[in-house]
């Protein structure tokens, strides 16, 4: 009974348990001693009942009297506090605001049931790591795989939404029915695709957003008609809110049919095909299996499918290693400043619980128990860093919505990362090591033994192993900074390197918008020719307007759209540098984009269905068929034709400024065979203008509502921010470094100088001695100077061979710079050095006006 | 300070006379209540550990003959703030018996 009452006092804190411990086991065993059975029952729940409450009390007590005492102490010196809160803030809020969208991006589960045996399919084809699969293709790896629960297909388009007001231009996705099997998803109302509904291809499920904005979430939009690209197609569902797939921006669901022709035709590429693991079957059986089975339909069609294979991800890893590579650097960022903070806050309560030793002393000296100092130090820390925590999230809160443009666009989930549960646990894991973990053992050290020594010391040496841990921690933050710096200028770097990559075309005082003609209404070349006819003539016309033209897509935005190209007699072969970018175009094209002539001729309006089928090349597509060769008069066939090459033109970045492109091959716009290749049919306007695009806008919709009052215009944007947007996740990514790294290099100035002030300030003496002896001001400076240079090269140097590693880690970024890109090392260190330089100054001149006969009287 | 938590008015009380250690301050409680009243020991200490703080209370100096003594008890004594606290809590509970009386209210007899 006794010893279970001893463990009960452990419930106290420990300075009241070593005060009145025995004298409260004594009272006990006079008033219960020696109870048995039902007795000492009740004596159980009765001493429970006695200490838990009271132990309860007498922490809350302490805790109360140790706030006071801190906020005592904080209104007498606020800056340590505030620096500390802001410090810990900074961490947290850096990590929170980093890990929120890295997780919301990169590993918490998408949004269907069971996600973890959702997968993505893709052919491979020679030169193309992850092609579309054909329709054949996919029916086959269908029938014949026995991994899957379920497998479907869907592609993404944009239709004309017309009648319900204003004509829109909205993205959809054509999907299988048996997609529904795929994702498990159900809709909100209504009902998904049966195969009924692919047969006559006239329904149609909205996203909640379209339902709620343009059907004003009335439940009766069932049964519906809506208007898509002229045809009438009636609602059958509406899907839930999170359903956003295949990516958050589409719209509507129709279904998708394969004609039998498409299913014999295995090189037509445009299928997406997700697929559900069975039970049991794994993601490297399920490769095994289509790796098989690709292998038998390359011997059974071996034109179509040469060098075709299967490749097969999870779903949540089908995500461009670039975008996964923006977020780890923002996380790793995320990290160096998580260590910054770390090390600065243990240096802060270092130098403050030296500052306060002769307080503790004195306290340990009037009765004060080392436990209570202990607990004194450990809840201000707690409190430190739970007031910081909260500051912490709520900088997140406020950066995470300035993160959402690292949010890749090619996922089924929303736009902007929240901050919910996970993230908050996230936060309370950081601030519990930032706070506690560094909170703590300076307390510790301090309460400790060396620390009661303040008074016996005279309080002068500062003791060299406190001193030797806060050179090291500094040497940490200068670290973490250069590591910082040197990521962002190579990233910097990476950014000009990028930024001054040529176009091809001249961006300026373009502005481009698009017209999709509906299908079948323009299937013929014939019947769209009036429509361009018209808004380009009436456009050309408007005061200020130079050229415009029509383009099947414009450069950085449509980056497929290739085509085969085969020389006469000359079987096409299925590989990437036999492809060309194919366009067709209205003239003027060239001379909008200023793209220049380089031989031969632009296309004409007379070079129509009925004439010599003709073609405008780059330059490295005639340099790829025709090395040292005229290439005007040569032929080659390719989109469903011979053609003759009457004019090369220069090369431009189709597929953006990172990637290579294609040679590009232009064919005139009335050229092209009626109801086939509808992919490649004009829909970008392309105008070279002097006058402002809000000028021009409102004429120009005018001229199109004119020529086809159900047309909708979309995509409005100057090509200026078409090559503008090829940079901006970098730009944002960039920004929050740039950030980052400022904020690292002052907190490692801060660290330089506060170690340095402390140094100065407890070495007056010897400083007085050596002023007496004959050293001059320039000397004692020097040795100040020196110690903040070694402190700071002591972080240095590991920080550039960290650096060096991220830097490789980060290649795929860096577009060709290399991790030891002198210029971006060279600024950081020269960054680093000049700022702990600066960090020296005040210390040195202080040190420098010491007084010898003061400083020797001082004590 | 005012209105004392009931136990620490009786530890006053019970130290008011005489120096007193925690398991006589228990037992003087429980007698002049009738048995009413029965301090645990962590109630007891906890308290003593507050008014020490508060100062209402002070370790006693002097200790009783050692034959009397226990080496590990300690005494406690009032201090002059204890005696104006205690009598300031009177004054407060007199003052309010005053009021229910002129209300008309009288305490149950048995």
């Amino acid at each position: 009974m006794m010893r279970f009452y001893r463990m009960l006092l452990y419930f106290y804190p420990v300075s009241f348990r070593a005060e009145y411990g025995r004298e409260l086991c004594a009272a006990f065993e006079r008033e219960h001693g020696g109870r048995h059975g039902v007795g000492a029952l009740t004596t159980f729940v009765a001493a429970l009942g006695d200490v838990v409450p009271n132990a309860f009390a007498v922490h809350w007590d302490i805790l109360r009297q140790d706030l006071r005492y801190m906020l005592r102490a904080i209104r007498q010196a606020p800056g340590f506090a505030i620096t500390a809160v802001l410090v810990v803030a900074l961490g947290v809020g850096a990590n929170t605001a980093a890990f929120s969208v890295a997780d919301f991006v990169l590993i918490r589960p998408l949004p269907f049931p069971h996600p973890e045996r959702l997968v993505k399919l893709w052919e491979t084809t020679p030169g193309y790591d992850q092609m579309e699969l054909s329709p054949g293709n996919y029916r086959d790896w269908k029938a014949d795989a026995k991994s899957f629960a379920a497998m479907g297909a869907y592609t993404t388009t944009a239709v004309n939404l017309t009648g319900t007001g204003e004509p829109q231009r909205l993205q959809t996705a054509p999907v299988t029915s048996d997609l529904f099997a795929v994702l498990g998803v159900r809709p909100l109302i209504g009902r998904w695709f049966n195969a009924a509904d692919t047969v006559a291809a006239q329904s149609v499920i909205l996203s909640y957003d379209l339902w709620q904005t343009q059907f004003g979430g009335d439940t009766r939009v069932l049964g519906q008609h809506v208007e898509l690209d002229g045809t009438s197609n009636t609602v059958i569902g509406v899907m839930p809110p999170e359903f956003r797939f295949p990516t958050r921006d589409v719209a509507l669901w129709t279904p998708l049919a394969f004609s039998d022709s498409a299913l014999i035709e295995r090189t037509d590429n445009y299928l997406e095909v997700v697929g559900r693991l069975r039970d049991g079957a794994t993601l490297d059986g399920a490769r095994a299996e289509l790796s098989v089975i690709a292998t038998r339909l390359r011997h059974d069609f071996p034109t179509e499918n040469e060098g075709t294979g299967s490749y097969l991800n999870a779903l949540r890893d089908d995500l461009s290693a670039r975008s996964r590579l923006l977020l780890l650097a923002l996380c790793g960022a995320a990290l160096c400043i998580l260590l910054l903070a770390c090390a600065n806050l243990a240096n802060l309560l270092l130098a403050r619980a030296v500052s306060r030793e002769r307080e503790i002393a004195v306290r340990a000296a009037l009765g004060a128990g080392r436990e209570r100092l202990v607990r004194q130090l450990v809840t201000e820390s707690i409190v430190l860093a739970l007031v910081g925590g909260v500051v912490g999230l709520a900088v997140a809160g406020v950066a995470v919505p300035g993160l959402a443009r690292l949010v890749p666009d090619d996922l089924p989930i929303g736009q902007a990362p929240t901050l919910d549960l996970r993230v908050l646990l996230f936060a309370a894991v950081t601030i519990a090591i930032t706070g506690l973990g560094f909170g703590i053992v300076p307390a510790l050290r301090a309460g400790g033994a060396r620390g009661l020594a303040g008074l016996r010391d005279g309080a002068r040496a500062g003791g060299g192993r406190r001193q030797r841990t806060r050179g090291i921690l500094v040497a940490i933050e200068v670290m973490a900074s250069v590591v910082l710096l040197v990521s962002s200028g190579l990233l910097v770097r990476a950014m000009w390197r990028l930024q001054s990559v040529q176009t091809g075309f001249v961006a300026d005082s373009v502005i481009t918008l698009r017209t999709a003609l509906p299908m079948p209404r323009y299937a013929t070349a014939q019947a769209r020719e009036p429509f361009f006819t018209r808004v380009l003539s009436d456009i050309r016309s408007l005061p200020g307007v130079t050229s415009a033209a029509y383009v099947s897509g414009l450069p950085m935005v449509m980056k497929g759209g290739v085509w085969g190209v085969a020389l006469k007699g000359r079987a096409v072969i299925r590989d990437r540098s036999n492809s060309a970018s194919l366009r067709f175009i209205t003239p003027q094209y060239f001379t909008t984009l200023r793209i220049p002539i380089r031989e031969g001729r632009d296309v004409s309006e007379t070079d129509r269905t009925g004439r010599p089928y003709v073609a405008v090349v780059s330059e490295s597509f005639a340099k790829r068929f025709w090395p040292n060769e005229d290439p005007i008069g040569k032929r080659f066939d390719a989109a469903l034709h011979e053609r003759e090459v009457v004019g090369v033109v220069g090369d431009v970045r189709v597929r953006g400024l990172e990637q290579q492109s294609e040679p590009q091959l232009y064919i005139p716009y009335l050229q092209a065979d009626s109801g086939v290749l509808t992919y490649y049919t004009p829909k970008d306007l392309v105008i070279r203008t002097a006058s402002s695009p809000a000028v021009l806008l409102p004429r120009i919709r005018q001229i199109i509502r004119a020529a086809d009052p159900s047309q909708p215009i979309s995509n409005v944007q100057t090509m200026q921010e078409v090559v503008a947007s090829q940079t901006a996740s970098r730009m944002g990514q960039l920004r929050v470094l740039g950030i980052l790294a400022a904020i690292a290099l002052l907190l490692a100035a801060v660290g330089i100088h506060g170690l340095l002030s402390f140094t100065v300030s407890r070495r007056t003496q010897e400083i007085g001695v050596r002023v007496a002896l004959g050293a001059h001001s320039g000397q004692i400076m020097t040795m100040v100077v020196r110690e903040g240079l070694l402190l700071c090269l002591a972080g240095v140097v590991p920080g550039l061979a960290i650096a060096y590693i991220a830097g490789r880690g980060m290649q795929a970024l860096l577009v060709g710079v290399q991790p030891s890109d002198p210029i971006a090392l060279g600024v950081a260190v020269g960054a680093t050095c000049l700022t702990a330089l600066l960090g020296c100054a005040r210390p040195a001149l202080r040190a420098a006006r010491v007084d010898p006969s003061e400083a020797l009287r001082a004590e | 300070m005012l209105p004392l938590p009931p136990a620490t008015f009786h530890i006053l009380m019970s130290v008011a006379d005489e120096d007193r250690h925690g398991y006589a301050i228990i037992q003087d409680v429980a007698a002049r209540t009738d048995g009413e009243l029965k301090l645990s020991a962590g109630t007891l200490y906890r308290s003593i550990q507050r008014m020490l703080d508060q100062g209402l209370i002070a370790e006693a100096r002097t200790r009783p003959a050692p034959a009397l003594d226990d080496e590990r008890r300690r005494y406690y004594s009032i201090t002059a703030l204890g005696v104006a606290v205690a009598r300031a809590e009177m004054r407060r509970l007199t003052q309010l018996i005053r009021l229910a009386k002129a209300r008309g209210l009288t305490p149950e007899t048995a």
